[in-house]
């Protein structure tokens, strides 16, 4: 056992950090800055992390501990870039032995546990595209077939800037019902139940990980501006009543960065339903800590932290829907029970 | 990065996992009834004899000299099998193997590790908590000895420990920090008189009161130098913060197994907000399991004495004080009916946690000044 990053983990860590620090948005003003946002992007997308869930040699590419490195990386700084959208897209597409031309999504049911499933041509529901932009058309939707599930595609509308999301970093599009969904025609292998725990864990290792980045960002963010602003003729970050504060979100950032590093590692090297729950474990557990982190910094801004210009809302925003994702820390408590509970009883 | 065992490393747990079997004494995960500290010690020498125990240590004092992460292991097996913690003395001997001579080293880490000898730690004093270098505790200078006058509150264990780690004032006309120095005493000796207190939970045989007049202690049981005690104390406390160091996932993780048992055995009769209560209990102890692996990887690269500790030590009463939580919703009105309910007594051993080893407030003091590097007022 040997938790340290490699010196090849360590390096995609340092320059990832450096990319996303460099080119995500430093003020909430830069969110509106478009020419950033596409350089952003462009860089995301050179580095060839979108394709690091992709087909490499009877295997992806990188294993979810890498995808987890940049996850982190990218929430630390905000970054307003698809991510964990399009690298779900492509572990999902390279499990079912198709060939993802990174163009693609998946769509989510509106509580965005769930992966959409649809019965037949047609959707009937709303659904909804989690983490795309301008040049991701499409969202994979599962049509069951069997024990197992085909893969289609559903048309995912573009235009201009598609926000109005409560994440200012990326978006979540509405795909109304009665879209119709295209079967993928060179789909070599039917998903099975054990293909989609495994793709689900590493849904809970990236937004995890995502939480973690948000935690570290916005607990610098939030030390940097107690060491600077003055009350009583002294910075507040010198009064123990702030301090101990940032300390327990300092903690929360730690305890989450253990338990979120597992749930990456565990994508490709436990049994699928035991990566699964090593997820649902880290995200119960980065889904408190970052809720009560953002809060925090909301807090100790004071009332600056309640206006639209700061940017401790922005991480606060970015963690709700990290949090949603994939389900929430109470729907995580309830699935580990039952599982555990199964578990018990003799029953896998 | 590799969460996954090295062959030595799974063959350690291979022989742990048979051995446990055979071996587990049943002991209560934490210290709940007054046979607790006694039935320690015996599964203590228990597990050093069949060769589980100072995994990380020197050879030459007992140990196996093997990488830190060996007692994840360890404790993992432990929980696994429901047997008690490993014994929890590891800041100890980091303690002595940092700071004492070669002689103190050959004299006192063997005893220490082998569980022969039984240590205490003499600190607090009923006016020096927090401010622990306020302490008044002095040790003045008499021929080869040290004479020893004061009072030591909170000592765990104190009335059945052979030696106590003491720290004493041996220079009163400097700045507080800097006269004080530490010492190796021995506790069987006419002029130490104990005053146990009893705990929350009933507990009488833990929380020790010690009374020094007139102790003598030899004064090559000095460990350190004369006026470095508070920086030995320091690597002490650092340790004594540390999960990984004092082995006490486990702890939890046999808490949650037993309380899931509850639940899951009969999961109708209980409400789902008790169910989910025991599954953040799961969830937090898993947190703990991980961040000691990952802290015992991290000394791969040698052990930091740094306040690292102060993060791991919120973190871990935290994970005590929600299992303590759960333990008390599990139990639900018998807790409030029945004064020996073990669920109660978990809980109310579960407080003291964020107060040992130096207070939740303190901690934050060191993380939001040392870490975060904050100003002081």
């Amino acid at each position: 056992m040997d938790t340290r990053d490699t010196p090849e983990q360590a390096e995609l860590r340092r320059s990832a950090r450096q990319l996303a620090g460099d080119l995500g948005p430093s003020t909430v003003a830069d969110l509106d800055d478009l020419a950033r946002r596409r350089r952003l992007g462009a860089a995301v997308r050179e580095a060839g992390w979108l394709d690091l869930r992709g087909e490499g040699d009877d295997a992806p590419l990188a294993s979810g501990v890498e995808a987890a490195i940049v996850a982190d990386a990218l929430g630390g700084a905000a970054a307003d870039v698809p991510f964990a959208g399009p690298v779900l897209a492509a572990d999902l597409a390279r499990r079912a032995g198709v060939t993802d031309t990174g163009g693609a999504v998946v769509a989510f049911t509106s509580t965005l546990i769930d992966p959409a499933i649809v019965s037949d041509a047609v959707t009937c529901a709303p659904i909804y595209a989690v983490d795309s932009d301008d040049a991701i058309n499409a969202a994979y939707v599962l049509i069951p077939e069997g024990s197992g599930y085909r893969l289609a595609a559903v048309r995912v509308d573009g235009g201009p800037d598609p926000t109005g999301g409560t994440d200012l970093t990326r978006t979540v599009r509405a795909i109304p019902a009665g879209s119709s969904a295209q079967r993928i025609a060179d789909q070599r292998v039917v998903l099975t139940g054990d293909d989609l725990a495994a793709w689900t864990a590493l849904g809970f290792a990236l937004t995890s990980a995502d939480l973690v980045g948000v935690m570290r960002g916005v607990v610098d963010l939030t030390v940097a501006y107690a060491a600077q602003r003055r009350q009583f003729g002294v910075p507040v970050g010198s009064f123990q009543a702030v301090q101990h504060l940032l300390a327990d979100a300092q903690c929360l950032m730690e305890g989450s960065l253990s338990v979120a590093l597992h749930a990456s590692w565990a994508v490709d090297n436990l049994a699928p339903n035991d990566a699964r729950s090593a997820g649902r474990v880290a995200k119960t557990y980065c889904a408190r800590a970052a809720r009560t982190v953002c809060e925090t910094a909301v807090q100790v801004h004071g009332g600056i932290g309640n206006t639209w210009e700061c940017m401790a809302h922005v991480y606060l925003r970015r963690a709700l829907l990290s949090s949603q994702w994939f389900g929430d820390d109470r729907v995580q408590l309830r699935a580990l029970g039952h599982e555990r509970l199964r578990a018990a009883h003799g029953l896998s | 990065m590799d969460f996954r065992d090295s062959p030595a490393e799974a063959d350690l747990r291979r022989r742990l996992r048979v051995w446990l079997a055979e071996h587990n004494p049943g002991l209560p995960a934490s210290s709940t009834d007054d046979q607790y500290w006694a039935r320690q010690a015996e599964w203590h020498t228990a597990l050093y004899d069949a060769g589980f125990f100072g995994l990380s240590w020197p050879a030459r004092f007992g140990g196996h000299a093997l990488p830190a992460v060996f007692d994840v292991i360890l404790d993992e097996e432990i929980a696994a099998a429901g047997a008690p913690p490993r014994p929890s003395l590891g800041y100890l001997v980091q303690g002595i193997s940092a700071h004492g001579s070669e002689a103190i080293k050959d004299r006192f880490l063997r005893g220490l590790i082998s569980g022969r000898d039984r240590w205490c730690q003499g600190f607090s004093e009923p006016d020096a908590g927090s401010d622990l270098a306020s302490l008044r505790t002095t040790a003045v200078r008499d021929g080869d000895d040290y004479l020893i006058n004061g009072h030591k509150i909170w000592t765990s264990y104190s009335d059945v420990a052979d030696w106590c780690f003491l720290l004493a004032r041996t220079e009163p006309d400097v700045p507080k920090h800097k006269g004080l120095s530490a010492f190796a005493i021995p506790m069987h000796q006419p002029g130490i008189v104990q005053r146990p207190l009893r705990m929350i939970n009933g507990i009488t045989t833990e929380f020790g009161q010690v009374l020094f007049d007139d102790a003598r202690v030899p004064a090559e049981n000095m460990i350190g130098g004369p006026g470095e005690g508070w920086r030995v104390a320091m690597t002490i406390v650092s340790h004594e913060r540390e999960p990984g160091e004092l082995g006490y996932v486990a702890r939890y993780a046999k808490t949650v197994t037993e309380l899931e048992h509850v639940v899951r055995g009969d999961p109708d009769t209980f409400r789902p907000d008790q169910h989910e209560l025991v599954s953040w209990a799961h969830v937090q102890t898993e947190m703990l399991r991980l961040h000691v692996c990952r802290r015992l990887s991290d000394r791969l690269d040698g052990v930091d004495h740094g306040p690292g500790g102060s993060i791991d030590k919120l973190l871990m009463t935290w994970v005590e004080q929600t299992v303590g939580e759960a333990a008390l919703a599990v139990s639900g009105s018998k807790a409030a009916l029945d004064s020996n309910d073990a669920a109660l007594k978990v809980y109310l051993y579960s407080r003291a946690q964020s107060v040992m080893g130096g207070t939740s407030q303190i901690q934050k003091n060191i993380i939001a000044t040392r870490i975060l590097g904050l100003p002081t007022s």
